[in-house]
This record gives structure tokens, C-alpha cells and sequence, in this order.
């Protein structure tokens, strides 16, 4: 599978994801999107010595992966963008930072532990992300940006280039394919062919927008997107999502109590100290 | 150049937030004062063109190695720097949801490195100056490379800034800053020359397209007083972020107090010291950009791990029992 491939699938399978009927899915989209900013801000918030405390965060991806029924899987294979960058940073830590920390008598090397909170703040924000990604469709995030009174005309244009990624992925990876079957051996494309070879795409792409913009204002579009109910909710839906429902808040008090307690006490260690106690 | 979440604190993803949420502002300000309702699909279409046309690589010339398109000089050559910068949004919101580059948190940062100075910088100060008295091909080509290294070299500055301002690595900044910019330069360099490439391609086959053409030109060259405010505004951001990574090294005076009493911070004792002292600690949010207590968990390792499992085998139990009751319930419905 080549990169525009990657990207197609990638889009299908979070689409196909969101669309589930679960009761996660089913929770307001403003609720899971306030969850989900409280809990990266939790983790990129704790020192960069404290490893037992960041590792207690996991608690949120791994009670939303199981309770979605996601794939770590699938989301694993989204950190190859970030965790290159991550490693890059974090390599160089235990080089420059030579200082020893003392842990249960044992001397550690204090960069090495900055190291590790820094690739598992990463790995954990991901999976947060992902979490959000694939219970909540793009339509119902704008529909909870919208309540956060981000402005109409941004978020238009976001659900516009969601809705036109595919098709642009699609024209690319067949424009591409024809070029490289002509060109076998070559990776990518020569820099003389880019001007009417990206060129000719871009003057497509204006012309489309034209008739893009034509159909819509025949089907009444008056700079407003009305979102759609989803199938096989037909009492609710995104559009009905604007009443606040106990569970809702009941899912958001929990989670925010969960997200703050962890952050501000150092529960995994209070709770080992009483296992090791017990046991 | 997208930044991950855990390269940033809260403090520094709040100040960035806030920059380009001002940045933003004034866009959809601009955009809705054209009152032009066919630019929404346009621009929603050109995000998804952007976003796609990234995946298209473009061999290297003598390395066997390939790159992408970065796309922000080129939106904001054809839709103007506005609507150009509310599209490049756009396409980061859709990268970092979608295919997890760059974080949800650091998107203030994303959006600054990559649109700001992109649509901004590269349309404003470069291309709509150097455009104002006709355009052709030669000139087409040079502000798109002398846009995309400039643009690109303070994108990457910036992350430099706010890693460093971060503290998240204990990289040095120079030597940070010798391994960032080069290598962006480079980049900048072939990217500016595709860009100008497809914008001499538009320029031939449909003039009309470009920002600042004859026929859609805005009146008036860039003014001085204009250019002068714009370089302010860069000068008081840049400063405000220098002034975040200085705080963590001793000023001026700390520096001073260590040569003379060999240290920053002097003793002081009595009741209104002790007083005040009590009162910063309770007020004080975030000392150090961080919460209260996390030192204090240090030497700890090995309650941490047996706690780390323990909660982990909790949350699985729960988790099941929600799960199979959930089930139940949804079986009797």
C-alpha cells in the first residue's frame, strides 16, 4: 500500500469507526472533546522526571479503547509521524542531562527518565486523539466547535476539505500511477514535470470549486451547513445532540474527576504501596 | 516541522493558541468583509487540493531521496493571505486528527510555524510587494522561493523556541538551532522551487488565479507604515517568546546576585515574608510550568510500577463489567 493508498484507507476506516453505533459514539461531541483537552493538557503537564505519575494516565486510552472496541493496532501505526521527531528530542536527553536521580536507592540517570515521560507523553496524547477521532464523526466535531463558538466561516471550511479529501486523494493517486508507470525506478516526481503536473490538478480543482459552489447555492446553500442526523439514530442524532442528557454529564464529571485525581495525587503509587502491602 | 503535544507545555500551548486564534480572528474578519459567499467551497477545495497534493513526492535531485509540498506559500498566492491562512487551518485540524501529525495540543504552535508565517509573512511582506508592479514569470519564481526559505527558516525557529521555552529537552539551543535551520533551508529551497513552478504553470494558463494579479489586484503598493506595523507585530511575538525561554536562565540581576552573594535568591526571614510566601505558593497555578508535586514522586519506582498494574488490571475488570452489562441492557431493549 503506497502513501496516498495509506491516506484513503486511513480516512475510510476513522469514518467507518465514527459512524458505530456504541454508546461511546454516542456521547455529545463536546463532552468527549472537553475530555479529551483536559486529559492532553494532564499529561503534557507532569514533570519530566515523574514516570510513575505519567504512567498512571493510561487509564483514559485504555478504558476508551475497550469500551469502543478500538484497535491499538490501527492507532499504533499513527504514531510514525510523530514518534521520529519525539525520538529526536528525546535521544539527546540522557546525553546532555547527566544528573542521577535517586530512586528506592538506586541512582538513575535523570535523562533517561525525561526521556521516557517525553516518548510516553507522546504515545499517550495519540492515543487520546485517536480515541476522539474514531467515536466522533468530523460533522459532529463541528458541531462542537460551533457551541464553542469557533467562527462559522473556519469551520465550514474544515468540513469542506474533509468532505473533498477523498476525492482529491483519489485523483492524485491515479495521476500519480499513470506517471510512475511511465517512469518505473523513479521515486517521485522530477521537479521539471511538477509545474503541469500539479499545475494542470490545481486548475481542475478551481474548476470543480466552481461547480461545487454552483450545486450548493441550487440546493439553497446560503453560507450555513445544517448537520445531518445519523443512521440508525433517529431520535438524536448530531443535530439533536444540543440538549444536555445526564449521561453526558455524568460521563464528563467522571472523567474529569478521574483525569485530576491522577494528576494531583500519586495514586498508582499510593495504590502499589497498599498491593505491596497486602501482599 | 509538525510538533507532537509532548514536545510543549501548557503555558507555551496557551500563548501559541492565543496567537493564532488572534491571527484567525483578523482572517475571518477580512474574509467576512469580502462577503463573497463562493470563496467557502473554494477554499474547502483548495485545503483538500493542498492536503493532497502533499502526498505527491518530489524526487531530490542528487540524493535519491524525496520531499513534499508544504503549501502555504502557494494557498495564500491564490486565495489571498487570509482566506489562505484560514484554509492552511484547515488542513493542519485535518493532519492532526486524522493522521496524528502534529498534536491537538500544539495545533496553536502547527498553526503558527506553518500558516502564519506561510500565508502572512510570504504574502504580505514578499509576494504581494514584489507583485505590485506587473508580474511575470522570473518574479513569480523568486518570491516563491525567497517566501518559502524565509518562511520555513522562522517556522523553524519557532519550534526551536518553543521546545526550548517547553524545557522539554535538554538539547542546547544552539546546537538545536545548527541541526533545524539547515536542514530547513534545503527543504525551503526545493519547495520554493515547485511552488514557483505550479505558479508559473497557473500564471500561463490562467493569470486571473493568482493573488495580486492586474485583474483581481488590490490598489497600492505595501505601504511603509503597513510593513512597519507588521514588523512590529513579529518583534513583540518573537520577543514574548524569547522572553518565555530566558525565564528559565538567570536574568541580568539573578546573575549579578550569584557573583556577588553567590546565589540568585536571598534568604529572608520575618512574619510578612513568610506571609506573602504562603500566599504566591497557594496562588501560584503552575510553579515551574508544571503542578504542585511532581518532584515529590521521585524515588518511588517501585510503588509506581506495582500501582501502574494495578490500576491497569482495575480498569480492565471495570471495564468488562460495563462492558457486559451494557450488552445485557441493550439485549433486553
Amino acid at each position: 500500500m503506497n502513501k496516498t493508498e495509506r491516506a484513503i484507507y486511513e480516512v475510510d476506516q476513522l469514518h467507518m469507526l465514527a459512524m458505530r453505533d456504541q454508546w461511546v459514539n454516542r456521547i455529545h461531541p463536546l463532552v468527549k472533546f472537553v475530555v479529551t483537552l483536559l486529559y492532553l493538557l494532564a499529561v503534557v503537564s507532569f514533570h519530566k522526571y515523574d514516570v510513575a505519575g505519567l504512567l498512571g494516565m493510561m487509564i483514559y486510552p485504555m478504558a476508551l479503547f475497550m469500551l469502543a472496541d478500538l484497535s491499538f493496532k490501527e492507532c499504533l501505526r499513527r504514531l510514525r509521524f510523530v514518534l521520529p521527531l519525539v525520538f529526536f528530542m528525546g535521544i539527546f536527553n540522557p546525553l546532555f542531562d547527566s544528573n542521577r536521580i535517586m530512586l528506592n536507592g538506586e541512582a538513575y540517570s535523570a535523562g533517561v527518565l525525561s526521556m521516557i515521560t517525553l516518548i510516553l507523553k507522546g504515545c499517550f496524547c495519540i492515543f487520546a486523539s485517536y480515541g476522539l477521532i474514531a467515536t466522533t464523526t468530523i460533522e459532529e466535531l463541528c458541531y462542537a466547535l460551533r457551541l464553542l463558538h469557533v467562527p462559522k466561516a473556519l469551520v465550514n471550511q474544515f468540513l469542506l476539505t474533509y468532505r473533498y479529501i477523498s476525492l482529491f486523494l483519489g485523483e492524485v493517486h491515479r495521476a500519480t500511477q499513470a506517471y510512475l508507470l511511465r517512469a518505473p525506478k523513479q521515486k517521485g516526481i522530477r521537479i521539471r514535470a511538477w509545474g503541469p503536473f500539479v499545475g494542470q490538478m490545481l486548475l481542475r480543482s478551481i474548476d470543480r470549486a466552481g461547480e461545487v459552489y454552483e450545486s450548493m447555492a441550487l440546493r439553497g446553500y446560503r453560507g450555513e451547513f445544517y448537520l445531518q442526523k445519523r443512521p440508525g439514530d433517529p431520535a438524536e442524532g448530531a443535530a439533536g445532540k444540543t440538549r444536555g442528557r445526564g449521561k453526558d454529564l455524568l460521563y464528563l464529571c467522571i472523567w474529569a474527576a478521574l483525569i485530576l485525581l491522577f494528576r494531583l495525587f500519586p495514586v498508582v503509587v499510593w495504590i502499589g504501596g497498599l498491593a505491596r502491602g497486602i501482599f | 516541522m509538525h510538533m507532537a503535544d509532548s514536545m510543549i507545555v501548557p503555558a507555551v500551548a496557551g500563548t501559541m493558541y492565543a496567537c493564532s486564534a488572534a491571527a484567525a480572528g483578523v482572517s475571518v474578519y477580512k474574509v467576512r468583509k469580502e462577503n463573497d459567499p463562493k470563496k467557502v467551497p473554494v477554499m474547502g477545495v483548495m485545503g483538500a487540493f493542498v492536503f493532497a497534493a502533499q502526498m505527491i513526492n518530489f524526487t531530490i535531485p542528487g540524493t535519491g531521496s524525496s520531499g513534499h509540498l508544504c503549501g502555504g506559500m502557494m494557498l495564500s498566492a491564490l486565495l489571498g493571505p487570509y482566506a489562505g491562512f484560514l484554509t492552511m487551518i484547515g488542513v493542519l485540524l485535518i493532519q492532526c486528527l486524522l493522521f496524528a501529525d502534529g498534536g491537538l495540543l500544539a495545533l496553536g504552535c502547527n498553526i503558527w510555524n506553518m500558516a502564519f508565517y506561510g500565508c502572512f509573512i510570504g504574502a504580505l511582506l514578499i509576494w504581494k510587494p514584489m507583485m505590485s508592479r506587473g508580474m511575470n514569470k522570473a518574479k513569480i519564481m523568486g518570491a516563491s522561493v525567497l517566501g518559502c526559505i524565509l518562511t520555513l527558516q522562522l517556522g523553524a525557529f519557532s519550534v526551536t523556541l518553543e521546545t526550548l521555552a517547553s524545557g522539554v529537552s535538554e538539547l542546547p539551543f544552539l546546537t538545536f538551532l545548527a541541526a533545524m535551520q539547515p536542514i530547513h533551508l534545503a527543504i525551503g529551497l526545493v519547495e520554493g522551487l515547485i511552488t514557483g513552478a505550479v505558479l508559473s504553470f497557473v500564471h500561463e494558463a490562467r493569470p486571473e488565479l493568482l493573488f495580486c494579479s492586474k485583474s483581481g489586484a488590490e490598489e497600492g503598493r505595501f505601504s511603509f507604515r503597513q510593513t512597519l506595523g507588521s514588523l512590529a507585530a513579529v518583534a513583540v511575538v518573537i520577543g514574548g517568546l524569547l522572553s518565555l525561554l530566558a525565564s528559565s536562565y538567570p536574568d541580568g540581576l539573578e546573575w549579578s546576585m550569584e557573583k556577588v552573594a553567590g546565589t540568585a535568591e536571598l534568604e529572608a526571614t520575618g512574619q510578612v515574608y513568610s506571609t506573602f510566601a504562603s500566599i504566591q505558593e497557594a496562588t501560584s497555578l503552575l510553579p515551574d510550568y508544571a503542578f504542585r508535586g511532581s518532584e515529590s514522586l521521585l524515588g518511588t519506582s517501585v510503588s509506581g510500577i506495582v500501582g501502574v498494574a494495578v490500576v491497569a488490571a482495575l480498569c480492565f475488570l471495570i471495564c468488562h463489567i460495563f462492558k457486559f452489562f451494557g450488552k445485557k441492557q441493550s439485549v433486553h431493549e
